[in-house]
């Protein structure tokens, strides 16, 4: 099915089960623990062998050579695998460094070797036994220092986030110059981890020459093509396997050296292997999100009005790596004449830089909103109210282009009146309660809106539907709104529906990513249906284009037979898209607004309340969908307070590669929550009239959580993680005991 | 062959020299590189009571109660999210009270009596804990739930049973059972997806909470 | 993780024996940071001897008015128990703003005093670390230290004792007794067992080859406020960055001990002397001598500023 004209109106508009608060389907499997993740199937593969990853001691350089003996000898050693035997690899498209390195090593923990054994305890201990001698060569692992001669880059995130090298509206430099209100200001973030709670896992098993692994990927069809690529083996050799997804955040985009460890290890041990990456070795071994340093220069008028703005962002990555787009938003979310952003990237010898949930705004908002409220500072107005004043309809670089949706004003003023924002002093650091310092801060959030291609399979038979795709479910509820989608279309209960997902053996969906899952997923659900609906009509007799079905019945001109009747029938189908997404532009809106406090003599700083309202089409599931959101606030939290892998500029390494030492947000950290939906549907997206939410809700936090404790102590902080140390001594004097 | 051949290593710190060769073992404690015939490692019977039912196992002292639940046991509902007591993902109830199994050697435990997220409920019949969190959607790519559902249970029954926690304010009281109490003894189950909010609204129903 | 052989000592002095039998043996506890070690292989014994049915678990009164905590009293049971919260209220409030419930629950007295040091080049193997693999150097000097030692550290370690627990006992007073493989009993001052790094960094504490802990007691109750401010990134679940443990009588005199900046809880009694005039004295004197690495120089001023919130507090209990 092609979408290229905006909806009309469709089945799903009747909103039976779709739109509904509906409890997730697998819940009762995921509370009683008896979901299935990656390294828990026993049911497929006979007696598997347990294999360990050693990760590179370096970050650059060559393996001189490496002694094996003592591993071999170990008590259950089955099989080694590393650069020697492996046979010629190639390399995934979405893969910048090799998954198995050796003898180069591009960047530290980079997997070089996995030893095979009886049990899992003598894997990890004669994975200790081999013996590296390395040869050291020089990196660059400082950012800061390679940016200064690092060239402008432009790149797609792939995940809706896109930015050319350099782009120009109007003539900034001059309506900057002429200005009588500017800020310029630098503002940083760190590298992040996806700190997932399942690591990177999987079952490998051959059989003759073909390879079947059971793992925990977000793009089924991504990780077969990838693996082929990597194994020199044909696609249609290799079967993916993913129904349970413990956590990605974009970490689990791409083929990682769990799967083509195991795979090679189960070639060379001629048995199945399973591999689970070891937490201390996730951080360096797998992706991140880069660490950006980012310029903000906006210039106003005195009534607020904004006349020039630019953002310019530098990060780095591996050689043959791509920037992060960080300046993506700011061509879109303000008004403003003159305008300018830019990307650069330097190479860098970390490990492989890459998306994390919102690649791109996640960190550009961070920045950008801080500097829109310190504009709205020097202004002397309020942060509301000169967001609202900037507000455009239109895509400020072709005014001819509107946003199919756009309602900004209405979440930010709406946020305002349900959080109290009128209680805000204008003025920092005046609320006190006690030793605490308390503020409010308030960031808009924005990020695009993507529809993939995506297919599925319908079954109907004996009244009870079946759906089958490669879509995944990550923790973002794809099987929940995928149920309701077909239960809506062919007018069954819930409970009448079984889901699928993540086999590569089933149709190509969109994938999780780009927050594009819900609307794509379920476009494709939607269009197998539609095509299932004919066929179920035709079956049954009828012969109008106006059949209903709804309550196990389909109906027509006064004739009703029951869907079962209808006996085994199924239909797959895609749904593609036209340009419609070009005509007019496809984004998701929010505001975010938090109450922060910090510690007057100790700096420590407490979320105490968080509000978002979003604006995001159609919510197919209020209930999943608010989920989404706050798991999204949580980690902005994170961004804001705490998340920072440490570099060693020495030795080129993250550091705090464990959980204790990469700190995320705790229950303790996170107060309630409330999310707000405004009602919208936008039918230019999809039948559905859906769009994301998962990465919308990231977008800004971590600016809200700034802009709250500038506001409680007057300290502004520019580089994340905003820990105490960075205004501990700046603190608006206190009696000190 | 020479440890840290080349390196420019000081009293006062290690310098990161260039083109440097340096060796490695995979761990700080490996041995000599000459393979030696390695006797297979110690193993050792171990009984326990695992949600009610005698288990008889005979494993490597190595073996953690973690693996010995899922690998050989294939109770796979706990998880192993760092094996290293900083997630809380293999949480399970040990004579009553909830501990890390990843960090436990399974003979440590020889007569215990362990109670995993399926010695709870089923998906037939859920637990109370169970129900509120699909309820209240605690959970999302549910990976950490089993851990978290283990130690909500019994976070209720602490602060039932007196123990103090850090947001206590009078330690020399029972605790009262408020949000905060339980938002902070749950701050040992990491939530990447970030449940937090629905997890304490899931626990304040079943414990009939104080706001 | 190396193979080991694994037996339950019956008696303390059984299992002192036991390890000094045994080259390369350990005491396990409640596990919680030995096998955390033992999988990076950091830690690497080759038998280890079970003391959980040694019945060291139970807390009695002393003679002289104090109490006695057996080894193997878990942080929870230490923490919950009425003495302790009505009469060392610190040592409760110190514990439960360490690690999290589940590991409360294992964790024991004794094992408690034993954790080693969160720094994290001593985690990762492939890094240079005197405390590890003695002589090899200290990656961590002039590298990534936010979290390391400000004072008591040397020139071949700047690693902290991570521990919460202690920096309570500390301020307390507390004893810790011991048994040896020839039943030999002994008491070290809390202030005695640990060590300075210096040139040793690998040799933490006082304790002899096969020596046991069995017990920590208390002197009697010092009334006053107590109060545990414990300073980290995240709510909990955390180590700290520096914590303050108090005792602060109605005069403003008082007793402080510091977690998170030295190779010890770090407590210099001189320094209480100061405490009616500010914090700031009082931290002055605490530090003196103070080394920190640019990474952790914040500590400095934060002592101060956490003695100074925890003093605020006691007046205003």
């Amino acid at each position: 099915m092609k979408f290229d004209t905006p909806a009309g109106t469709n089945p799903i508009d009747r909103l039976t089960v779709v739109g509904k608060p509906t409890d997730r389907i697998d819940g009762p499997k995921k509370t009683t623990g008896t979901a299935p993740y990656a390294y828990e199937r026993h049911d497929v593969a006979a007696n598997p062998a347990y294999g360990y990853v050693l990760g590179a001691g370096i970050a650059k350089g060559r393996i001189a050579s490496m002694d094996l003996a003592a591993a071999r000898a170990a008590p259950g050693v089955l099989a080694i695998v590393t650069h020697e035997n492996a046979g010629k690899l190639g390399k995934g498209d979405m893969n910048t460094a090799r998954l198995l390195g050796g003898p180069a090593i591009d960047h530290y923990h980079q997997a070089i070797a996995i030893v095979v054994a009886d049990t899992f305890e003598q894997a990890r201990h004669a994975a200790g036994l081999i013996r590296v001698d390395y040869a050291r060569a020089k990196g660059r692992f400082d950012l800061d220092e390679q940016l200064r001669a690092a060239p402008l880059k432009g790149d797609s995130s792939g995940e809706g986030s896109a930015a050319p090298p350099i782009e120009r509206v109007g003539d900034f430099d001059r309506a900057f110059a002429a200005a009588p209100v500017t800020l310029d200001q630098r503002y940083t973030t760190p590298d992040h981890s996806h700190a997932m709670m399942e690591p990177h896992a999987t079952i490998a098993a051959w059989e003759g020459d073909k390879l079947t692994v059971w793992t925990s990927n977000q793009m089924i069809a991504w990780a077969v093509g990838d693996l082929a690529k990597t194994l020199l083996i044909p696609k249609e050799n290799i079967r993916v396997d993913s129904p349970f997804v413990g956590g990605g955040f974009g970490g689990k985009l791409f083929l990682r050296a769990d799967v083509v460890m195991a795979a090679l290890a189960a070639r060379e041990a001629k048995r199945a292997v399973k591999v689970a990456l070891q937490r201390p070795l996730i951080a360096n071994n797998t992706t991140h999100r880069p660490a950006t340093a980012q310029r903000i220069r906006l210039g106003c008028a005195k009534d607020g009005t904004i006349t020039a703005i630019a953002h310019e962002s530098g990060s780095g990555d591996l050689p043959g790596g791509g920037p992060e787009t960080a300046t993506s938003q700011t061509k879109l979310l303000y008004a403003g004449a003159n305008r300018l952003t830019a990307m650069r990237l330097a190479v860098l010898d970390l490990p492989e830089g890459n998306a994390m949930r919102a690649p791109g705004e996640a960190p550009g908002m961070m920045a950008l909103e801080m500097a829109i409220d310190e504009m709205a500072e020097k202004l002397g107005m309020d942060p509301v109210a000169f967001r609202v004043k900037n507000d455009t309809q239109v895509d400020p670089a072709k005014p001819e282009r509107r946003f199919s949706q756009r309602r900004l004003v209405e979440c930010l003023e709406r946020g305002a009146r349900e959080f109290g924002w009128d209680r805000r002093s204008a003025t920092p650091a005046r609320v006190r309660d006690g030793q605490w310092l308390v503020g409010l801060g308030v960031a808009a959030a924005f990020r695009n809106n993507i529809n993939m291609k995506s297919a599925a399979r319908v079954r109907v038979s004996g009244g009870r539907v079946t759906v089958e795709t490669d879509m995944t479910d990550i923790g973002t509820g794809s099987y929940t709104i995928i149920a309701q989608t077909a239960a809506e279309m062919l007018g069954v209960p819930l409970s009448a529906v079984d889901v699928r997902l993540g086999d590569s053996t089933f149709p190509v969906s969109s994938g999780s990513g780009g927050q594009w899952g819900a609307n794509s997923a379920t476009a494709g659900v939607y269009a197998a249906c539609a095509k299932l609906r004919e066929a179920v009509a035709a079956k049954l007799g009828f012969n109008s284009a106006d059949v209903t079905f709804a309550d196990g019945q389909v109906s027509a001109g006064g004739r009703q037979v029951p869907l079962a009747q209808a006996g085994d029938l199924s239909a797959e189908d895609a749904m593609e898209y036209g340009d419609l997404a070009k005509k007019e532009q496809q984004s998701t809106f929010g505001a975010h607004f938090v109450e922060a406090r910090v510690h007057a003599l100790t700096g420590e700083i407490r979320v105490e309340r968080m509000l978002a309202v979003c604006a995001a089409g159609r919510i197919l599931n209020p209930k999943s969908a608010r989920s989404q959101v706050i798991g999204a606030m949580t980690m902005g939290v994170g961004a804001a307070l705490m998340e920072e892998l440490a570099v060693d500029k020495r030795f080129g390494f993250f550091v705090n590669h464990d959980l204790a030492s990469y700190e995320v947000p705790v229950h303790a950290d996170i107060p309630y929550q409330q999310v707000i939906f405004l009602d919208e549907v936008d039918p230019t997206t999809s039948p559905m009239k859906a769009k994301g939410v998962g990465e919308l809700g990231i977008c800004g936090v971590g600016a809200a959580v700034a802009n709250a404790i500038y506001n409680a102590t007057g300290v502004r902080v520019r580089d994340y993680p905003i820990t105490l140390e960075k205004h501990l001594e700046k603190l608006p004097a206190t009696a000190m005991a | 062959m020479e440890d840290d051949a080349g390196l420019a290593i000081s009293r006062r710190g290690m310098m990161a020299g260039s083109a440097a060769s340096m060796a490695l073992a995979g761990t700080a404690t490996a041995i000599s590189a000459e393979a030696q015939p390695a006797a297979p490692a110690p193993t050792m019977p171990v009984s326990l009571t695992v949600n009610g039912r005698r288990r008889d196992l005979s494993l490597d002292t190595r073996t953690t109660l973690l693996d010995a639940l899922r690998e050989h046991l294939k109770l796979t509902g706990t998880k192993k999210g760092c094996d290293h007591g900083q997630c809380g993902a293999c949480t399970v109830l040990v004579n009553g009270q909830r501990i890390n199994s990843c960090l436990s050697l399974a003979v440590q435990h020889q007569g215990d009596e362990v109670t995993t997220i399926e010695g709870l409920g089923t998906p037939e019949k859920l637990h109370p804990m169970q129900a509120a969190f699909v309820r209240h959607d605690g959970y999302q790519c549910g990976y950490c739930t089993p851990g978290q559902i283990c130690s909500a249970v019994a976070v209720i029954d602490e602060i039932k049973a007196g123990v103090p926690g850090h947001a206590t304010q009078d330690i020399t009281r029972r605790a009262p059972l408020t949000r905060e109490e339980m938002r902070e003894r749950m701050s040992g189950n990491i939530c990447r997806c970030g449940a937090y909010s629905n997890i304490a609204d899931a626990m304040a129903e079943v414990a009939g909470a104080k706001a | 993780m190396k193979p080991f052989t694994y037996e339950r000592a019956r008696t303390p002095a059984q299992a002192a024996a036991a390890v000094a039998r045994t080259p390369g043996a350990k005491f396990l506890a409640g596990g919680t940071n030995l096998l955390d070690l033992m999988k990076l292989e950091i830690e690497a014994p080759g038998h280890l001897v079970d003391v959980q049915d040694l019945k060291l678990d139970r807390i009695e009164k002393t003679r002289e008015g104090g109490i006695r905590i057996g080894a193997l009293v878990t942080n929870t049971a230490l923490a919950s128990d009425d003495r302790v919260r009505r009469d060392y209220g610190v040592l409760t409030r110190a514990i439960v703003a360490g690690a999290s419930g589940q590991l409360r629950n294992k964790a024991t007295t004794a094992g408690n005093l034993l954790q080693r040091t969160r720094c994290p080049y001593f985690y990762d193997p492939n890094q240079a670390c005197n405390k590890r693999k003695p002589g090899s150097g200290c990656a961590a000097i002039g590298g990534y230290s936010r979290q390391l030692g400000v004072i008591g550290t040397s020139d071949a370690c700047i690693a902290t004792y991570p521990g919460d627990m202690a920096v309570a006992l500390r301020a307390l007073d507390a004893t810790v007794e011991t048994v040896n493989s020839a039943g030999a009993e002994r008491r070290i001052p809390i202030a005695d067992f640990h060590r300075l790094w210096g040139d040793t960094p690998h040799i933490e504490t006082a304790l002899a080859p096969g020596e046991l802990i069995t017990a920590v007691t208390l002197p009697k109750p010092l009334g006053g406020t107590h109060l545990y401010h414990k300073v980290r990134d995240r709510a909990s679940y955390a180590f700290a960055l520096v914590s303050v443990a108090a005792v602060v009588q109605k005069d403003g005199s008082g007793r402080l001990a510091i977690g998170g900046i030295a190779p010890k809880p770090w407590r210099v009694e001189a320094a209480e002397a100061a405490m009616p005039q500010g914090a700031q004295a009082v931290a002055g004197r605490l530090l003196a001598g103070a080394r920190p690495t640019r990474d952790n120089a914040f500590k400095v001023p934060l002592v101060e500023r956490t003695i100074a919130a925890v003093m605020a507090e006691a007046k205003a209990a």
